[in-house]
């Protein structure tokens, strides 16, 4: 064990991938002599060579559209997006090359990269620093898209997408790069240092694809959140003294439907939280996927906070924000239904 | 002090009713130096403005370029992959208007480009086409009754009915899994090339873009790794005059050609008589080893003319000239090997006719063969529950759910 921060966690899970894997090639924008703009992947030139980690132009279609060739090649490529705010320029790329590669061919290509994107606001990132596109990820077949809350989850879920035979969208709240950000803008953020799940396993491990964990367990409600939110609402229960039950989902697909289910069915009712924006945003899918299957334990509607649809404001940050204030009130409201 | 109102160029979009443009810069056979493989970028610029040309209006192969490396008889297979490539896309054609098949898209008048390309590159290399080059597989030796299967969607469809015909797939042939997204392959093909370069092989990539699709951004992406890393890569850009009904000046703008592109990346770009065999099995080779040799990318800009329509879906009377396939300079690519190889006393009337009545037989047969496995039309298809398979390396519960809906 060692007590690492999630860029760290990152970063080892780099090396670990790339010491196992000859196959391993990581780039991007800044990503290998300087090491990345969060030091995700700081040292990793120096050790393994600029053949296997290098920077790249400043063109994320590039970035993915290259990644896929060389997959397509048989390398295994790991592949930074300075932030998730500009994976749009390769969506093309992601959406109609990297996700149907296998299908179109049959199974005579594949596309096995994983895209890395910072995510997530509560940095004063304004609307091109902020963004959880999640969503738009999630609607295409094809792609696998694990969201992390924390540092075990980081380096376990990378090693697992580095290893998957398909393209992972694998995203980084930067909030929670540091420590379990539980949206108390205004208190002192926990360092991972002082957190168990700071405690990460050295060498070698994964974390299987599509399994959600339950990160507090309780009997009142559940929560079904990801990223920063798995904290945040934590906080929120803590704060209201719901006894509820936060499940971090991880991988948002496959979705893990039988641990959602199981807690719902148990507590009866649910409440989905995200950063992105609420209109067809993955809770959305939740909502619908809860009361389809275990709509006759439901004791009131599935309900949902998110972040408001509107550009993510720079100075209204706090505003904009579902922290634990408006998590805890759904909770209560839930409570009372 | 009175400014003159702005005021902007817009290309004429339809062209029916005028006379076509000439293609511009039409040097003569032999006239354009074979640069050296590592010539200097500047100076391969100064010949952007011709046109690598080695068969003569005689049929005499003539200067710098003449590919003495190839024999008669890789000439005469040369001429018939592009009689079997023609009469292939005929008989697809037909099909359409039988009513056998949803879709076509034919390369008529383009077959010398895919097909000298193809016997100009090695066993492993990797191409990176669009729908306008099936003759790399046709003169890579693909199986014929397999490209008919794809097109008829049928149950012997390699890629089990998910694609749009002529989208076809063969790793095994080098020949990349064919997108409906304009120019996403062009990135990819310099991804692929960068993968070879970085764990030491000696495989090289090819990518491929019509002229119109040139103005997509990933061509710009494409040229710019190709540049930055010197990968192991040709950079084809097919310069057919159309991109369905807008004549090539939209893609290119006020550039005076595409090779003109290749410059500000530092990229040698060439122009290249795509009619003439000799010529684009001379330039390919000339690209692909300058690519085998670590001097990095090379762009090649083959001028052609696109004769048939975009595909079965288009109408070309309405935008194109009638006369513009008479008046088009470069001639026809099969006709032009044709008389070369009667000029050196290869061929003749009775040969060409012999051979033309093998591969029309051949396409027939072919045809008969994979229009016997059945159609989209007639439901012989892969079963639909296999379309779930291959979204992930292992289904997951979601879709093994709704695999179940199927016709329930
Ligand atoms: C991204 C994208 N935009 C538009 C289209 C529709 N489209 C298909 S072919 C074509 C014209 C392409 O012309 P060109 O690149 O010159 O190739 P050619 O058909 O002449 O071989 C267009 C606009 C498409 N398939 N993909």
């Amino acid at each position: 064990m060692a007590r690492m921060t999630m860029i760290e966690a990152i970063r080892d899970a780099h090396a670990v991938a790339m010491e196992r894997d000859d196959r391993v090639v990581v780039f991007g924008e800044d990503v290998g002599y300087f090491g990345g703009v969060f030091r995700c992947t700081q040292g990793l030139q120096e050790r393994f060579g600029s053949h296997r980690c290098f920077d790249t132009p400043i063109s994320e279609a590039g970035i993915i559209g290259a990644a896929i060739g060389m997959a397509a090649y048989g390398l295994r490529p790991c592949v930074e997006i300075q932030f998730a705010d500009y994976v749009y320029p390769a969506y093309d790329q992601i959406v109609s090359e990297a996700a149907r590669l296998r299908h179109r061919s049959a199974g005579d290509f594949t596309a096995p990269i994983v895209v890395r994107m910072p995510s997530g606001g509560g940095i004063f990132g304004g609307q091109t620093h902020s963004q959880s596109p999640e969503a738009l990820f999630t609607h295409v077949a094809g792609l696998t898209t694990v969201v992390v809350s924390n540092p075990v989850d980081a380096k376990g879920l990378l090693l697992a997408a580095i290893e998957c035979d398909d393209p992972v969208m694998f995203f980084e709240p930067k909030r929670v790069y540091n420590g379990p950000f539980d949206g108390h803008h205004d208190r002192p953020v926990v360092p991972w240092s002082q957190h168990p799940l700071g405690e990460v396993p050295e060498g070698h491990y994964t974390i299987p694809l599509g399994t959600a964990r339950v990160h507090r367990p309780g009997d009142e409600l559940t929560v079904l959140a990801w990223g920063t939110l798995v904290h945040v609402a934590q906080a929120a229960a803590e704060e209201t003294g719901i006894d509820a039950e936060v499940i971090d989902l991880r991988t948002l697909v496959p979705l893990d439907v039988d641990c959602i289910t199981a807690s719902v069915a148990r507590t009866g009712r649910c409440l989905v939280v995200h950063e992105a924006t609420r209109t067809s945003g993955f809770g959305a899918e939740l909502s619908a996927t809860v009361q389809e299957r275990v709509f006759h334990h439901l004791e009131a509607p599935v309900t949902r906070v998110c972040g408001f649809d509107t550009p993510y404001p720079h100075a209204h940050e706090w505003s904009y924000f579902p922290g634990p204030r408006r998590v805890g009130r759904a909770m209560q409201e839930l409570m009372r239904a | 002090m009175v400014r003159p109102p702005l005021r902007l160029r817009i290309p004429e979009p339809a062209r029916g009713h005028l006379p076509p443009d000439p293609v511009p810069f039409i040097s003569a056979a032999g006239e354009m130096r074979r640069p050296d493989l590592d010539e200097k970028v500047e100076r391969v610029a100064l010949m952007r403005k011709q046109l690598v040309r080695v068969l003569d209006p005689e049929g005499q192969a003539v200067g710098e370029w003449v590919p003495t490396e190839l024999t008669t008889d890789d000439k005469v297979r040369g001429l018939r992959d592009m009689m079997l490539l023609r009469s292939f896309d005929a008989r697809l054609l037909r099909a359409h208007r039988q009513g056998k098949i949803s879709f076509y898209m034919q390369a008529l008048g383009e077959e010398a480009i895919a097909c000298a390309h193809q016997r100009a590159l090695q066993p492993g290399d990797m191409n990176f086409p669009t729908y306008r080059q099936q003759g790399l597989l046709v003169a890579g030796g693909y199986p014929i009754v397999t490209m008919m299967n794809q097109v008829l969607s049928n149950d012997h469809d390699p890629l089990k009915g998910r694609q749009l015909p002529v989208m076809y797939s063969s790793k095994e042939h080098g020949f990349f899994t064919i997108s409906g997204n304009l120019a996403t392959q062009y990135i990819q093909a310099v991804g692929w090339a960068m993968a070879s370069a970085l764990r030491g092989d000696t495989k090289i990539a090819s990518a491929w873009i019509g002229e119109g699709a040139s103005a997509e951004s990933d061509f710009h992406a494409a040229l710019v790794f190709a540049s930055t890393y010197q990968a192991p890569v040709i950079l084809n850009v097919v310069n057919n005059q159309w991109a369905i009904s807008t004549p090539e000046d939209f893609a290119r703008g006020a550039s005076a050609t595409f090779a003109d592109r290749g410059y500000g990346f530092s990229i040698p770009a060439i122009r290249v008589d795509g009619n003439d065999y000799l010529a684009v099995f001379a330039a390919t080779s000339w690209a692909a080893e300058r690519a085998r040799t670590n001097r990095g990318p090379t762009l090649v800009e083959w001028v052609t003319l696109r004769r048939g329509a975009h595909s079965t879906s288009d109408d070309p009377s309405v935008y194109r000239p009638d006369d513009e396939v008479a008046r088009f300079p470069l001639g026809d690519p099969i006709d032009r090997l044709r008389r070369h190889l009667e000029v050196v006393g290869a061929w003749d009337e009775q040969r060409h006719a012999e051979t033309q009545a093998a591969v029309d037989a051949e396409i027939a047969a072919a045809f008969d063969e994979a229009d016997a496995n059945g159609s989209v039309r007639d439901g012989h298809t892969a079963d639909p529950r296999t379309m779930f398979d291959d979204v992930y390396a292992e289904l997951p519960r979601h879709l093994r759910e709704q695999r179940d809906q199927v016709g329930r």
